[in-house]
């Protein structure tokens, strides 16, 4: 046996899990019957049609003939991390983690994190540019959310808003 | 004749000052938040539903039609000029719209976007308004079979009509209705696949999707392109309006999408997105004129046609909202927010009971239509000065938007957590080739497939036969068979050939 696609094969195998795992979650509520379908019912069916159409993949990947064995190719780590980071760290600066006890820090200090860890994705980074864009981007986000469409974000950190 | 006694009286209704105002404001806050890339109507829409608490409900959902229209206009420019969806059904436009802006002809593409999308805008308008009234009475004979059925046809139109292997689309379309079953289970009130976590016993966001898998999915693929062959825009934009030559490629081709999106906007599911699919997957089939160019490299009909044909099915779309009561998409399941919340039931009857605010919003659209045109035409050469703007500065601005817009749905941070894992995801589908788009609509659908396959399987005590023994729906179903036969069949034969080859 040898993949004939590597795509393929990591996309059925990755098909099969999920519809597996929801075919299994749904075991533990009331699956019922057609007539009087419970909770279970439909996500049992779709989980189990799910893992048939991953497994069908699975096969066609070790039959069907490509060119190049269509390779998944390497991962680019560091625009993936870098700009996951950027969105997570919005989320952190903006609202805090009580569960850490970090404070909110607001929506300013959250669009300057974001946007200087986001620019790190990049080829080039210029930490002055950067900060410049950030600047650019607090003032627009300030004039349209909070001023024009009077969202409810908290703008400054609650140590000096109260 | 019925028919103009009832838009006079929408055009009445439309044309008092105040409901003109809140047209505009909502054309031109539409459009300029949805040429921000990342926020497409559905966060637009989401964003400014609170805005209209205060509003007599005609305003509010003609301010609200309006904010639709704009951002969906700004959505195909955000798709033309940054190779970013604005929404789900900009996502063919991109494929010929940013060749084109690549090849300094973005001035043709967004003209050809706005013209195709205002001529698409007026016929949905007139279809909209002479077959409400018939359509509401073949509503009636609609039941959950026939609206399963339905469904199954919706999806599997999405799917033969989208790009790439038949068996991973119909993958990430089951992967959707599951993913839209996460939360509360609205018969038995237990919360399924939501680990405990408070958040996730409200479902999954459809915005939290689509920010993730399309926005940070799609900018952590263009980062990984090597600098020569990423996605940046070349070349100088020349003339803005289309040439003699586009408007003799693009007026079949808008004629055509506007046709097509009619008809699919009528089906539940299909609505917007369907629609582009489809006209452009018919205008792909199309001959090509001698000198013009291929599709996916720059032609003029890969936009006109799915932003004729996406507009008209939004338009069109509003059948199965205002006949039966089923918002086809996530915008129109806003919609149905806001008249609930004041205190318009979506269904057939708001017709008769509300005559005034059913045949003013429809007039509205259409005049919405004509003040985006008038509305963006003359400002294209500013949307084109977004063109000067290098990426290194435009994707941290899209992540933050996105996370904004993320944020600002339901004011909790749970859903930027999940945004993260969606782009994660997201990257992970465009390395191994799966198309994504189809995922989204069976989300939309998943828990409206699961409610009428309940009721219709309770009717028939459990008896599935019940899907193919009723008229309407076994022939339904048939016209979905139909289109999988034809899309495998050319599919098998290329195999063929292909196991020759290697013969």
């Amino acid at each position: 046996m040898k993949i004939k696609s590597q795509k393929d094969f990591f996309s059925g195998l990755m098909f099969t899990v999920i519809g597996a795992s929801f075919a299994y979650g749904s075991m533990s509520y009331n699956i019922g019957t057609g007539a009087r379908m419970g909770p279970g019912y439909f996500p049992l069916l779709l989980g189990v049609v799910l893992a048939l159409l991953g497994a069908a993949i699975l096969f066609k990947s070790f039959v069907v003939e490509t060119p190049d064995g269509e390779p998944v190719g390497a991962f680019a780590w560091k625009p993936l991390v870098f700009i996951i980071a950027g969105n997570l760290l919005f989320g952190v600066l903006l609202g805090g983690l009580p569960a850490f006890g970090l404070p909110a820090m607001g929506l300013i200090a959250a669009i300057f994190g974001t946007t200087i860890v986001c620019s790190m994705a990049g080829d080039e980074f210029n930490f002055k540019e950067t900060v410049v864009l950030s600047a650019i981007l607090s003032v627009m986000s300030y004039a349209a959310f909070i001023l024009l469409l009077k969202l409810q974000f908290p703008v400054w950190p609650t140590f000096i808003s109260g | 004749m019925e028919l103009f006694d009832n838009l006079a009286l929408g055009f009445g209704v439309a044309f008092t000052f105040q409901n003109l105002i809140y047209a505009f404001i909502g054309c031109l806050l539409g459009t300029l938040i949805g040429v921000l890339p990342g926020i497409g109507p559905v966060a637009t829409i989401a964003m400014l539903l609170p805005a209209t608490y205060a509003l007599p409900p005609i305003a509010a959902l003609i301010m609200l039609a309006g904010i639709y229209y704009g951002a969906q206009y700004g959505g195909s420019t955000t798709a033309i000029l940054v190779n970013l969806p604005g929404e789900s059904s900009s996502v063919v436009t991109v494929i010929d719209g940013y060749q084109m802006a690549r090849k300094g002809r973005a001035g043709p593409a967004l003209a050809a976007a706005g013209l195709g999308s205002f001529f698409a805008g007026c016929v949905g308008t007139l279809i909209l308004a002479a077959f409400a009234v018939p359509l509401t009475e073949v509503a009636f004979k609609f039941g959950p079979a026939e609206y399963f059925s339905l469904m199954i046809l919706g999806l599997i139109g999405a799917v033969v009509l989208a790009s790439g292997s038949l068996l991973k689309a119909v993958a990430m379309i089951v992967l959707g209705l599951l993913l839209g079953l996460v939360g509360t289970d609205v018969n038995s009130g237990v919360a399924r696949f939501s680990f405990d976590i408070p958040e996730l016993t409200d479902g999954i966001g459809f915005i939290v999707i689509a920010m993730g898998v399309f926005g940070y999915g799609e900018i952590i693929t263009n980062l990984a392109q090597p600098e020569d062959q990423r996605e940046v825009f070349l070349g100088k934009v020349t003339g803005l309006f289309p040439t003699k030559e586009d408007f003799k490629n693009m007026t079949p081709a808008v004629l055509r999408g506007t046709a097509i999106g009619c008809i699919l906007g009528i089906l539940p599911g299909g609505g917007a997105l369907l629609a582009a699919f489809a006209a452009y997957t018919i205008e792909k089939k199309t001959k090509l004129r001698p000198g013009e160019v291929p599709f996916g490299q720059g032609n003029i009909r890969g936009v006109a046609a799915p932003e004729s044909a996406n507009n008209a099915g939004a338009q069109t779309s509003f059948i199965p909202l205002l006949t039966l009561g089923i918002p086809p998409n996530a915008v129109m399941a806003l919609m149905v927010g806001a008249m609930t919340i004041h205190n318009i039931q979506p269904g057939p009857q708001v017709m008769t009971s509300n005559p005034e605010l059913f045949w003013g919003l429809i007039a509205s659209m259409w005049i919405g239509n004509l003040m985006l045109v008038i509305l963006n035409l003359p400002l294209i050469g500013m949307w084109i000065k977004l063109l000067t703007v290098p990426y290194r500065w435009l994707f941290p601005a899209i992540v933050l938007f996105c996370a904004i817009g993320v944020y600002s749905t339901n004011n909790n941070t749970f859903d930027i957590w999940l945004v993260g894992a969606f782009g994660v995801v997201g990257y992970i589908w465009a390395k191994l080739s799966v198309e994504p788009a189809p995922l989204l609509l069976g989300f939309i659908l998943g828990p409206m497939m699961e409610e009428n396959l309940r009721r219709a399987l309770l009717l028939s005590r459990g008896d599935w036969s019940v899907f193919v023994t009723r008229g309407l729906s076994a022939s339904l179903l048939a016209v979905a068979a139909v289109m999988l036969v034809v899309v495998l069949l050319p599919a098998v034969k290329s195999k063929r050939e292909e196991a020759f080859v290697e013969e």
